[in-house]
């Protein structure tokens, strides 16, 4: 005699009916991950000539200051470039600014979106201190999630060390 | 009724008796750290009786025979080699015939529908040296539509019945789909079974999210979303695809989440001016407590299955190492003291183990070592290997690997513990931090 043992499987509804549906429910709603981080133009307005634009933000002033790996601290460069950022700040009260911190992808996704916080920080606090208010400037981290370039070498991956302060319209300006 | 559950009582126990008993005899695989031969082992289509059976058992059958293959512990003789054929599943088993082909296991089956149009397959794993069954026959019930999932338990059993562990087959992963090039890289959540198969997916890509962490019992999902523009934690219902975000502080940053044993405590980093320390949350209640204060990065938390202690990453020596506190918080002890910087660590089911990323000579490494440290061994090396999983049995670890350049892809891997069997786990398209959810029910 053959003991059998009878499992019956409750195989749950979701399996039966992720048959009859698309396994893709979110189809065509497939836009491209949120566009963040690069300053690439989106939200642009004004030319480059017109000092009140966010144009001559990212461009004359420059939007972004680069770190050595692995580190957060500003180089003078960086440092001349908060300022002129600050200075921006303080006459252009229309506009409040998100510090997007990055890091480059050689390290886990964890600990670079640690750094990236650090590296966002210690140009808010180069800001703040530089006179600009403190409630007009956030800060978020991306870690290695979005490089603006994209080979894998230094000559990319100094450029994605960064933290790069993004403007946004001041609410009721 | 009284019969029927009396009998699967005693069949139970019987089920359990010849595993014991074989120990050490010839039909047994010792999990072992040395170099094993796998096992060589038959698996001939399973004999169905009706047209509608025969539509599966084929499927089913092979799906047996891959799971234990893809192990690396088994080694299938292919079937044009067998020399005997299984035309009845309740006929005697011509045992020379498979001992002539070398096969030290044979998997007999039959699979039929019964009046109800389930599915219904019966096996016996035979120890063909000795001429005799291996413990009693079993029968599995489910759904046609679950067919690879009644595959999988089949082969879960063939698996724990010779190694005399748990199996890890019938399990589901849940991950981060890929897609787009480097720079606007969109990912959404998708949830698929161990081997790839059926994949859904559970939110649009919309919005960036990352490392996804199935709770113990794999209903629910932790993941970080920059939904709002800022990462913070959700947990996601799998069942209902329903989602809440976890309480936080305003103007602060959440991610890293991973689920305690019970359920309930989620520990998990906050960012706050800039610096990052442990929290644990009961997400009962959304209570938050802070478990680590220091002005170093403190990140990728994991439990011990115990819930007693928390295995992390932090940089307060100057580069991220590993090390352990209670879950509480508290006195912290480094247990990573090799050259390099490592990170992720993620505590084993069995207790003994942590899985971690190492980045050492520019190279990525996925490693084990034990949880004071000792016996630190790498497994796989890489251009950028990262965020390891345990199977549920604690035998196999899946991860990440990105390959290297502009067009540099992310994949989902797989290896076991030894630093065998190291292969690419099928996904359409780019795929990143796998997180490995229990067996099913």
């Amino acid at each position: 005699m053959m003991g059998y043992t009878s499992k019956t499987l409750i195989l749950c509804a979701g399996l039966a009916l992720a048959a009859c549906t698309s396994p893709d429910r979110f189809e065509g709603q497939n836009g491209a991950g949120a566009g963040a981080g690069g300053g690439m133009g989106a939200g642009l307005s004004g030319s480059a000539q017109d000092p009140k634009s966010q144009a001559y933000f990212q461009q004359t002033i420059g939007d972004r200051v680069l770190f050595a790996v692995d580190q957060s601290t500003l180089s003078a460069e960086a440092e001349a470039t908060l300022s002129g950022q600050a200075n921006w700040l303080m006459s252009n009260p229309g506009y409040n600014a998100i510090i997007e911190g990055h890091a480059d992808e050689q390290g886990t996704r964890e600990y670079n979106l640690a750094l990236g916080a650090r590296r966002a920080n210690a140009a808010q606090e180069y800001l703040i201190s530089s006179g600009v208010a403190s409630n007009r400037l956030r800060v978020v981290s991306y870690g290695k999630e979005r490089p603006i370039e994209i080979c894998s070498s230094e000559s990319c991956y100094r450029q994605n060390r960064r933290a790069v302060t993004v403007l946004t319209a001041r609410a009721g300006s | 009724m009284m019969r029927t559950m009396i009998s699967l009582f005693v069949a139970l126990t019987l089920w359990a008796i010849p595993v014991l008993a074989q120990d050490g005899g010839p039909l047994r695989i010792e999990i072992t750290e040395g170099v094993i031969e796998p096992m060589p082992f038959a698996v001939p289509d399973f004999v169905a009786d009706t047209a509608e059976a025969r539509e599966v058992s084929r499927d089913l059958s092979r799906l047996v025979a891959a799971d234990l293959g893809g192990t690396g512990l088994f080694r299938e003789i292919p079937q044009d080699a067998h020399i005997s054929r299984i035309t009845s599943f309740q006929s005697p088993v011509q045992y020379a015939d498979w001992r002539a082909v070398n096969a030290q296991a044979l998997l007999t089956g039959a699979v039929s529908v019964d009046g109800s149009g389930r599915l219904v397959v019966q096996f016996r794993i035979h120890d063909v040296f000795a001429g005799q069954e291996l413990g009693e026959g079993l029968q599995f019930v489910g759904t046609r539509a679950g067919w690879r999932r009644i595959a999988h338990k089949v082969a879960d059993e063939v698996y724990s019945r010779i190694t005399g562990e748990g199996g890890y087959f019938d399990s589901r992963v849940v991950f981060v789909a890929e897609s787009g090039p480097k720079d606007q890289r969109a990912k959404r959540l998708a949830i698929m079974d161990y081997d790839g198969a059926n994949v859904q997916y559970l939110t649009d890509s919309s919005s960036l999210v990352l490392a996804p962490r199935f709770s113990p019992t794999g209903d629910r999902v932790l993941y970080t979303s920059y939904e709002t523009g800022f990462p913070r934690i959700y947990v996601l219902d799998v069942a209902s695809v329903g989602r809440r975000t976890l309480p936080t502080l305003d103007g602060t940053m959440s991610f890293a989440p991973r689920f305690g044993p019970d359920g309930r405590m989620v520990v998990y980093s906050l960012t706050q001016g800039g610096n990052t320390d442990l929290y644990s949350m009961d997400i009962g209640n959304g209570q938050s407590t802070r478990l680590t204060s220091a002005p170093s990065i403190e990140t990728a938390p994991s439990y011990s299955p115990d819930g007693r202690r928390i295995v992390f990453e932090s940089d307060r020596s100057g580069t991220p190492q590993l090390y352990i506190m209670p879950s509480q918080g508290g006195e912290a002890r480094r247990i990573s003291f090799g050259q390099g910087r490592y990170g992720t660590p993620v505590w084993s089911p069995r207790g003994d183990l942590v899985a971690f990323t190492k980045q050492s000579g520019g190279r990525f490494h996925i490693g084990v070592m034990r949880t004071d440290g000792s016996e630190e061994r790498l497994l796989t090396a890489s251009f950028l290997d990262e965020g390891p999983t345990w199977a549920p049995n604690g035998r196999v670890i899946m991860f990440t690997r990105e390959t290297q350049g502009a067009q540099g892809e992310a994949r989902l891997y797989s290896v076991d513990i030894s630093g065998r069997n190291l292969k690419q786990v099928e996904t359409r398209g780019g795929a990143s931090d796998p997180s490995w959810g229990p067996l099913q029910n």
